[in-house]
């Protein structure tokens, strides 16, 4: 039996390290995909309380996180398409105008 | 022989998530979040949560990441030369001075709580899938159906976004 203070400390350091390659990262496809360890992160915190406190609350919101994930990976993708058909760097440093 | 897993699992994802961030290909990038995606449902089995495990390799691993490699490959990504922000790295230091402060508190956090109605046993007799989906289609019914409409309008967007603009759609007098 694996106490769940084990489980929380691997989804802070997962999370931690998504929230830093959101921070140091240039390349946006690589930004959405930090967001997304961000949020398996969030996710595993939710499944180890679920079973912590034997509700299973925790585990219908997992499931709505990761709906949420997809939506916002597919309009983050049309996005980064959209920047990227006007010859625009996929480089988050050059992205900086909402519109020109 | 869970203590095991456990140690494989958390340990797998971790350094996968240090690759996912700090490999310089994006489609390495990629394989490592697939990686890390596969153990993040193994943690999942470990805490008894099998149909969330399956949602994860099926909706996760085979959805999102595929239509994150399908946009990589797109868009012929070249290898950057500079893949960090410099002036931003020494985030680093700091995020992780407080990590360790906040792991230190986590492992020493005594985690008290009421405890729900679905014990191990109770959820056994059912099933997994069965409990979390009589939960879902009764008290979270508002919720489920507030997230059908969220992913049509998701959907909707990316669409309207990714639409090569035709003649008429760049015509400022239209």
């Amino acid at each position: 039996m694996v106490p769940i203070s084990f489980y929380v400390a691997v989804s802070a350091i997962l999370f931690v390290t998504g929230l830093v390659g959101v921070l140091v990262r240039r390349n946006f496809i690589i930004v959405l995909m930090s967001v997304e360890i961000m949020l398996n992160a969030a996710n595993l915190n939710l499944v180890a309380f679920a079973h912590h406190l034997e509700s299973l609350a925790g585990q219908i919101m997992a499931l709505f996180v990761i709906a949420i994930a997809a939506g916002e990976a597919a309009v983050g993708l049309a996005i980064i398409i959209v920047v990227f058909r006007g010859k625009i760097a996929t480089n988050v440093d050059q992205i900086n105008l909402l519109k020109w | 022989m869970v203590p095991v897993f456990f140690a494989y699992f958390a340990l797998v994802s971790i350094v996968a998530g240090v690759l996912t961030v700090a490999l310089r290909n994006p489609v390495h990038c990629g394989i490592a979040l697939l990686a890390l995606l596969g153990h993040v449902a193994g943690l999942f089995v470990l805490l008894h949560a099998e149909f969330l495990a399956a949602v994860q390799i099926i909706i996760y691993a085979g959805a999102i990441l595929i239509l994150y490699l399908f946009v990589l490959m797109l868009l012929n990504l070249k290898t950057e030369e500079r893949v960090l922000h410099r002036r931003h790295a020494w985030y680093i230091v700091g995020v992780s001075g407080v990590t360790v402060e906040f792991l230190l508190l986590l492992l020493a956090s005594s985690y008290a709580g009421a405890k729900g109605e679905a014990t191990a046993a109770a959820v056994e007799e059912v099933g997994n899938s069965t409990a979390i989906g009589i939960l879902m289609f009764s008290e979270y019914l508002l919720p489920f159906e507030i997230v059908g409409v969220f992913l049509l309008g998701a959907i909707v967007g990316a669409i309207v976004l990714a639409k090569t603009p035709t003649q008429a759609d760049l015509d400022p007098r239209l």
